[in-house]
């Protein structure tokens, strides 16, 4: 079995692609390797948002409580995904609920001190900014489709 | 109009079926089974080809063909109930009889895609003209690469012939990722607007062909993601939907900036269409 470092595994993920040795030294430290059991909450909506993952495998629900409808689930974030943003924008608290559905494998990085870091090395901020508008503005579109309900009326 | 008098059936004469079973699919869609009226076999079809349906004294409309096209047995229709026609036709039972015309259309490109990946995008009831082809890859299954089929509708209830996707879940020799636009939370499946699922299809982006049928967005948006990911834009097909009226190109109702959907379609390669479907009104 070959030993892979969060490292190899960050660098070699398109969504950290291009970036220099660096920036991926940073972006990796104080990250961690986790795994995480069906319905476990990874956060709750209202809370700090610190911290951002990268899903390896597994699927995670982004949940909503309206009093009408109950909970639902708004949005899936799958393997190969990157779950959060909230860390980069203020508030800085998270949206909605996160709960695992699939058990997940995944790499959590430090939102907060990339946040910190990004404010004095402005070309890590610029990097980060720049991957996490393409991420939100996608995330968006896909939304803003979704409630066009395309497909017609279901009752 | 020598040319029409020589002709030996007249094209714009339904023939009798007689419906077989009514299986009620989702709230507002349902699958009607008919067999000929005269005992014979049902008329042959190509995947991606519609067919006229009139409904005796009411009208008559163009529904794709859903069934396998190997059955010698049953003509197979899946229909969204939303028309005085489709309505009609949800309510007939066992015995009824309905006038069919057809087959109509350009079909599915499948007999060119030997050795090659395929990806099919369907969005609603678009998985209903994509069946066919799904059941003649299926049928030959050896002679292509991947097959994986993307489907996304609006919530768990209105997923389409549920029972069978869960029987080709099984096999390990497709690939079926299911979305929804909106769920409960006892929903354990993914939810997200169809085109999230291409980034998570395992294809090789220089050998697919990709076959999409859905809401007009839905399709520019999947055709835009395909390319994104490297697929050729002359290797993405697409079926058009308009209401049709004679179906055999003359009356012009179907008509789609220069073509005619009932006879240059309703299947079109991406290149044919793409700067079509981007115009507000054509
Ligand atoms: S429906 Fe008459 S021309 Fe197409």
């Amino acid at each position: 079995m070959s030993f892979v470092t969060i490292e190899s595994i960050v660098a070699s993920h398109p969504f950290f692609a291009g970036l220099s040795e660096e920036s991926l030294r940073v972006i990796t430290a104080r990250s961690r390797q986790v795994e995480l059991p069906a319905d476990e909450i990874i956060f709750h909506e209202g809370e700090a948002a610190d911290h951002f993952y990268l899903i390896r495998s597994g699927r995670v629900a982004l949940e909503v409580h309206s009093p009408r409808r109950g909970r639902q689930t708004i949005q899936t974030i799958e393997g190969g995904e990157i779950l959060g943003w909230s860390w980069l924008v203020p508030p800085y608290q998270w949206r909605f609920d996160a709960r695992v559905i699939d058990p997940v494998e995944a790499i959590e990085l430090d939102g907060r001190r990339l946040r910190e870091l990004g404010e004095i090395d402005h070309d890590l901020g610029y990097e980060l900014y720049r991957r996490f508008a393409i991420l939100i503005g996608r995330r968006l579109e896909s939304t803003r489709i979704q409630l066009m309900d395309l497909y017609g009326s279901s009752n | 109009m020598a040319a029409v008098i020589d002709k030996p059936v007249d094209p714009m004469m339904p023939v009798p079926y007689v419906v077989k079973r009514v299986r009620r699919e989702t709230h507002d869609t349902f699958t009607l089974e008919m067999v000929p009226f005269d005992g014979g076999p049902p008329l042959r079809f190509r995947p991606g080809q519609f067919n006229m349906l009139y409904l005796f004294g009411v009208g008559e409309v163009a529904i794709s063909i859903s069934g396998d096209p190997g059955d010698g047995a049953r003509l197979v229709h899946t229909i969204r109930a939303v028309g005085m026609v489709t309505k009609g036709l949800e309510r007939l039972r066992a015995g009824a009889v309905v006038g069919v015309r057809g087959p109509y259309g350009r079909p599915w490109p499948v007999d060119e895609q030997l050795g090659r990946d395929l990806v099919i995008v369907a969005g609603g009831i678009g998985l209903a003209p994509l069946r066919p082809a799904i059941l003649h890859l299926l049928a030959d299954r050896a002679a292509y690469g991947r097959i994986v089929l993307l489907y996304g509708t609006r919530s768990p209830a209105d997923i389409l012939y549920r029972r069978q996707l869960e029987r080709w879940r099984a096999r390990f020799d497709l690939d079926i990722l299911v979305t929804v636009d909106r769920a409960a939370v006892d929903w354990r499946g993914s939810v997200g607007l169809v085109t999230t699922l291409l980034g998570r299809a395992p294809f090789v982006p220089e050998k697919t062909t990709a076959l999409i049928c859905g809401p007009e967005i839905m399709m520019r948006y999947t055709m835009a993601g395909l390319v994104e990911r490297g697929v050729s834009e002359a290797a993405i097909h697409l079926s058009m939907e308009r209401n049709m009226k004679c179906a055999i190109g003359l009356c012009g109702h179907c008509q789609f900036g220069p073509t005619f959907i009932c006879k240059d379609g309703p299947v079109y390669s991406s290149p044919e269409i793409a700067g079509l479907l981007k115009q507000r009104e054509v």
